[in-house]
């Protein structure tokens, strides 16, 4: 049956606080964190840390305040993180109830003055806030994200008009920060086969390439109830994108191609 | 043990599901004027004697109307009972078990409701 409640090791147990602000601070000046805490060397359950922050000695990002709180209170607390400007796709998390970057989040825009975060959602834990992505990432190479052609290479380029390559807006920006799939109860439910909607966004991005010659075989690996057919419109993939991008749209022009070929 | 990729690509495409896709969509749209149809003839008929209720389900094109309420509501029943068990029942026997229930479930009642209206419309 699909899985309503945490495994018995998964169960989250209270954290300790690390930090209380002094009793003297400035109204205000402190901010509080949650912050889901694992370590795979110990037999311990996850759980929960509290950790307070100094937002006058802090950058105004959520990633700024993981930053803090990694040189000036807790060096062990693990995350991905390398660009800090929503390019990279590293620093994705749960943060205040919602998939979205660490670096593209102000901390002041989140709805809970205390904010809350955990690693991706139904995703296997490295450690701490790093989730284990490698299935995720063999999804995507399983679509075969890159040109496929059977004309003999031109000298020079494979030629594509303006308005060809305009039809590639809102597909090629994704960053593949998983976001999305992992906000996707489909994809929690039947992660193993359905291929998420990013993964389906970038099949999408291949299959209207004007200049890909393999649109037909592209979906013919797409056509199966459980790779495409699993979305249900929930719309937690278009609402999560930190990119503002709609991989639901995608699903449903991919699904409109494959009744556009077989009616 | 089995690489990502071979994980991930499991058993390959089947080669199914826009059938079915189109198929809910097609019965999800005949749907609305049908169950319309039923609302209004059980609205008009409230306290109606039951002779003039099985006089109007004889009328061929009511008949008809319902059959195809029948039929089309079937299918999306269905459909809509497959997809539910293929989604939250994941052990291999429980799932086949309950796909059959569910199938025989969906028929069983789409075949009970097509022969009231076929007896009623033949007038035995």
């Amino acid at each position: 049956m699909v899985e309503l409640t945490l495994p018995k090791n998964s169960k989250i147990k209270k954290g300790k606080t690390w930090n209380p602000p002094p009793k003297d601070a400035e109204k205000n000046r402190w901010r509080e964190y949650k912050v889901y805490r694992y370590d795979p060397d110990t037999e311990e359950n996850p759980r929960v840390d509290t950790y307070w922050v100094d937002t006058a000695d802090c950058g105004p990002m959520v990633l700024d305040a993981l930053l803090w709180i990694k040189n000036n209170v807790d060096s062990t607390l693990t995350f991905r993180r390398s660009c800090r400007e929503g390019v990279c796709g590293s620093c994705s998390m749960n943060i205040d109830g919602t998939n979205t970057l660490a670096c593209t989040m102000h901390a002041d825009d989140a709805r809970h003055n205390l904010i809350a975060i955990y690693p991706l959602p139904h995703m296997p834990v490295v450690k701490d806030l790093v989730p284990d992505l490698t299935h995720f990432y063999a999804q995507h190479r399983s679509v075969e994200p890159w040109l496929q052609t059977d004309s003999p290479t031109p000298g020079k380029e494979w030629k594509q008009s303006r308005e060809e390559r305009e039809e590639l807006d809102g597909l090629y920006e994704c960053i593949l920060c998983a976001c999305c799939t992992t906000s996707c109860p489909s994809y929690w439910w039947n992660g193993d086969k359905y291929l998420g909607p990013a993964t389906l966004l970038q099949a999408y991005r291949w299959i209207n390439d004007s200049r890909d010659e393999h649109t037909g075989e592209r979906l013919d690996d797409l056509e199966d109830p459980f790779k495409l057919y699993r979305c249900r419109t929930i719309l937690n993939c278009t609402k999560s994108c930190p990119k503002g991008l709609n991989p639901a749209k995608s699903i449903a022009s991919i699904r409109a191609l494959m009744v556009e070929r077989g009616e | 043990m089995p690489t990502p990729l071979a994980q991930a690509r499991g058993l390959g495409a089947a080669h199914k599901g826009p059938e079915t896709f189109w198929r809910q969509r097609l019965t999800a749209v005949a749907n609305i004027p049908l169950v319309l149809f039923l609302i209004l003839s059980i609205l008009l008929h409230i306290g109606s004697p039951y002779e003039e209720v099985r006089t109007y389900l004889a009328n061929p094109i009511v008949a008809v109307l319902m059959l195809g309420l029948v039929l089309s509501a079937t299918i999306h029943l269905r459909i809509g009972l497959k997809e539910i068990v293929e989604d939250y029942i994941h052990g291999d026997a429980l799932r086949m078990t309950m796909l059959f229930l569910s199938g025989f479930f969906a028929i069983g009642v789409g075949l009970a409701s097509a022969l009231a209206i076929i007896k009623i419309s033949l007038g035995s």
